[in-house]
């Protein structure tokens, strides 16, 4: 275990800005291109029917 | 005995659409299945780097997306090509339906390395071999979707798409060698197939999950897309009209 407390884990060694705005960034894309990707699916089956 | 596969059935957009659809959950849960322990072994177990601190952590997102963004343009490509040569109308939608996820992990690279860059450098970008290679494969992305976008005709779209991922398709060992070709800032491969890992094994194992969830991921949201794209290119064909999914 690399952390002593919550606070030490999320201040990443005073890097906490880098490494987690980078996989902030990350989740928020692929969060962002699944529902994208479901919206159209649905959209399309819709408009099919 | 012999058994007889018809390796040609799922080239029909027929047959292919829910095959993929039947997929998509399975790369989506083998994704989170490999992401959950890459990063539990990338936070918790894999140690302090005793040069970069903890800032080295961006590396199991870092490696996974730009290793990605680079096979995927290649998969693009072939798809691409092999539309072009035999006029295989599944072929280039594959294509088609990889070029968002490619240029996504593009981004994704970019961006977590100019924020690896920036405490490790002191800079968010400079325009070094890597860095200006890598940026030209987004454009590469953006250029292929844009053409293809632009293009009525979507038979026309494939083949003028085709052209630019193959011509670009040199970009990649550019990408790849660039470090070694050129001085540059960016550290050279810390993973090679002709000598051992020079990194920490517990990193490189959290790097290699974190690289399986994100190409287990690309797969899921290629599949997803090409389902959508095939619906809308042959919706007024008639085996849409008998699909069993669309009649609920």
């Amino acid at each position: 275990m690399n952390w002593g407390s919550v606070s030490a884990f999320l201040a990443m060694g005073g890097y906490g800005g880098f490494v987690w705005g980078s996989y902030a960034v990350a989740v928020l894309c692929i969060v962002l291109e699944i529902a994208l990707l479901t919206a159209r699916h649905r959209r399309l089956r819709r408009s099919i029917n | 005995m012999t058994t007889h596969i018809n390796w040609f059935k799922y080239a029909s957009p027929a047959t292919f659409y829910p095959l993929a659809g039947r997929l998509v959950p399975w790369f989506f849960i083998a994704a989170v299945l490999f992401a959950v322990p890459g990063i539990y072994v990338g936070f918790f177990v894999a140690p302090t780097d005793f040069q970069q601190g903890e800032a080295y952590r961006i590396i199991f997102i870092h490696v996974g997306s730009a290793w990605m963004s680079m096979f995927l343009y290649v998969v693009m490509a072939f798809w691409a090509g092999i539309g072009l040569a035999f006029n295989t109308r599944l072929s280039s939608m594959m294509a088609s339906a990889v070029a968002p996820t490619g240029a996504l992990m593009t981004f994704i690279a970019l961006w977590s390395g100019a924020l690896w860059g920036k405490p490790m450098w002191g800079a968010w970008w400079v325009w070094d071999a890597r860095l200006t290679s890598e940026l030209i494969l987004l454009f590469l992305y953006l250029g292929f979707m844009s053409l293809q976008a632009a293009i009525d005709d979507p038979r026309r779209a494939d083949k003028a798409g085709a052209v630019i991922a193959l011509v670009g398709v040199v970009n990649v060992p550019i990408i790849y060698f660039s470090v070694q070709w050129w001085n540059t800032l960016h550290q050279g491969a810390s993973v090679s197939l002709t000598r051992s890992p020079s990194m920490a094994a517990t990193m490189l194992v959290g790097m290699l999950l974190m690289a399986l969830a994100v190409w287990m991921y690309s797969i899921a949201a290629t599949l997803l897309r090409v389902r959508c794209i095939i619906l809308e290119r042959e919706r007024h064909s008639e085996w849409i009209g008998q699909l069993k999914e669309l009649k609920k």
